[in-house]
């Protein structure tokens, strides 16, 4: 069974219909990438399957256990992390408290917790900043604490909505690699992205979004050498 | 020093209000009422129980509770049904609750004004520069730095602090995070609630407890938190002791236009820094 599976969905926004029939799964330990074109349905899907935008039809399970309907954190008690693409730190909260607000208090979760050390050990920037409220941080350090905030809640599977994106290049490269350390720590990572170059040495599987629908899939290895892929779907 | 007590019991309504305000985006014009309501039960309380010592206090932390589970059961049966409409419905509703609240008073306690004696220990006065202030009033003032230490505590010290603060910028975000943000709604509402009560119950020995003493708070209160901004804690506090120390030394200068000084001042904050003294402009 897989760890994520996401059949047949339909998302909208009030009346307009977003994701079309949508299906994709995700095996437990993998990181597989959501790529698409602004405005493809990336962050919709993301959004759905975290129940903040909940499909009308189809759907979502986790484990085999259908998750559609349930209030957003009931879903992340589940298991499933959100990394939210537009940063989203509580900027009148300092670096310490937006890691304790998001730190598990239900459940046992996992066998090694993630605690504050564990991801200061990982993000070594934050512990410079613990004290300082997350709004003054950098772009780049801010998408590391969104990053470390979800990890507080020990997720299986951790979805990412374009963690590189305004970010400079450098910072970009940082974060490829604390992110490859995840995945080789064994999370399961769900990545939307536009950056190919980011995730392609990441990813193990890729799917295209347009207009709302999946219209490629396959591993990253063919994604990769399959040039005319790229052109019709990612290339501007 | 009585218009300091005065700054102290508008403190407590408003800034419960304003707390309430900040996490659920409610103005809950009820909020008077919660003060009134925690009035009348401590004049039921300090009757009931047995004439000891004690009993005062006693009925000093059973009132403001009282009142909190009010305003934890008001919460979940009706304002969780109108978070997502529009303002105006919100306005209507707390309204409307007004209007059951007092009639509700009315049928309980009567159309008689109530009034509470204070605890014997504190019913002389005592002499601070050569002038008499009611022992009681020393009371209240003392309480008001341990009450606003203890908030500070609870909102800067506490996870549950922490946790109203990020529900004060993005709730969303929160629940995202596993956060059970509809219980945290309730809890926040009935802490604001208790600190409206818990300005009805001290204020109860020192005002007539009256019908009429809802409307009263929430005018004063509401110009208080509009002064402060809205959800800022701190601005609260100080517009609280402001308009307290106003309203006293105005009646005492100029008795008629205290009020309007008041609106005044309010309608010059709101042309200089629409979102209150200490505020956050609204993105
Ligand atoms: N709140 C909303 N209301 C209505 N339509 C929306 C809303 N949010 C997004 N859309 C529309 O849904 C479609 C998919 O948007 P979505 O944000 O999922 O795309 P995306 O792939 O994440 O794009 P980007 O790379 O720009 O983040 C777009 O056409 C967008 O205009
Ligand atoms: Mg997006």
């Amino acid at each position: 069974m897989a760890l994520l599976e996401v059949s047949h969905i339909d998302t909208y926004y009030v009346d307009s219909h977003i994701l079309f029939d949508l299906s994709l799964t995700v095996e437990a330990g993998e990181v597989v990438c959501l790529l698409g074109r602004n405005g493809a349905g990336k962050t919709t899907t993301v959004r759905s399957i975290v129940g903040l935008t909940p499909p009308r039809d189809g759907a979502i399970t986790l484990r085999g256990r259908d998750i559609v309907g349930l209030p957003p954190f009931r879903i992340a008690r589940l298991g499933i992390g959100f990394v939210p693409e537009d940063r989203r730190v509580f900027p009148n909260l300092t670096v310490h408290e937006n890691l304790e607000v998001a730190r598990r208090t239900w459940g046992n979760g996992s066998a090694s917790p993630w605690t504050e050390e564990r991801v200061f050990d990982l993000f070594p920037i934050l512990r410079e900043r613990r004290r300082q409220a997350g709004g003054t941080l950098s772009g780049g350090e801010q998408q590391m604490l969104t990053i470390a905030r979800t990890l507080m809640g020990n997720p299986e599977i951790l979805l990412l909505d374009e963690p590189s994106e305004g970010l400079a290049p450098i910072v970009v490269e940082t974060l490829r690699e604390q992110l490859e350390r995840l995945k080789a720590s064994g999370l399961t990572l769900v990545l939307a992205e536009q950056n190919v170059r980011f995730v392609s040495d990441l990813g193990d599987r890729v799917y295209i979004l347009e207009k709302g629908m999946v219209r490629y899939q396959g591993s990253m290895a063919r994604f990769l050498a399959d040039d005319e892929v790229r052109q019709t779907y990612l290339a501007v | 020093m009585s218009g300091l007590s005065v700054g102290m019991f508008l403190f407590l309504v408003s800034v419960g209000m304003s707390l309430i305000f900040g996490v659920t985006r409610i103005v809950n014009l009820a909020h008077g009422s919660f003060y009134m309501v925690g009035a009348y039960l401590m004049v039921t309380l300090v009757e009931v129980l047995p004439d000891r010592p004690w009993a005062f206090w006693l009925a000093l932390v059973a009132a403001p509770l009282g009142v909190a589970v009010l305003g934890g059961a008001i919460e979940v049966g009706l304002l969780r049904l109108i978070y997502h409409r529009d303002p105006l419905m919100q306005l209507i509703l707390t309204f409307g609750l007004i209007l059951v609240i007092s009639t509700l008073v009315l049928l309980v306690w009567g159309p008689d004004n109530k009034s509470v004696s204070r605890p014997d220990a504190l019913a002389g006065s005592v002499l601070i520069f050569g002038q008499r202030f009611p022992s009681y009033y020393l009371l209240v003032l003392g309480l008001a730095p341990v009450v606003a230490v203890g908030l500070w505590l609870i909102f800067y010290r506490t996870r549950w602090g922490m946790l109203i603060r990020a529900a004060t910028v993005d709730r969303e975000m929160l629940g995202a995070l596993g956060v059970n943000v509809a219980a945290l709604y309730t809890q926040v509402f009935a802490f604001g609630s208790w600190l409206a009560g818990l300005g009805g119950a001290l204020a109860a020995p020192t005002v007539a407890v009256a019908l009429g003493m809802d409307g009263d708070v929430l005018t004063t209160a509401f110009v208080v938190v509009v002064i402060g901004g809205l959800g800022s804690f701190a601005g609260s506090f100080i517009s609280a002791l402001l308009v307290g120390l106003l309203q006293s030394f105005g009646i005492l200068v100029f008795p008629a236009v205290s009020i309007v000084l008041l609106f005044a001042i309010m309608a010059v904050v709101l042309i200089v820094r629409p979102w209150g003294l200490l505020g956050r402009p609204e993105e």
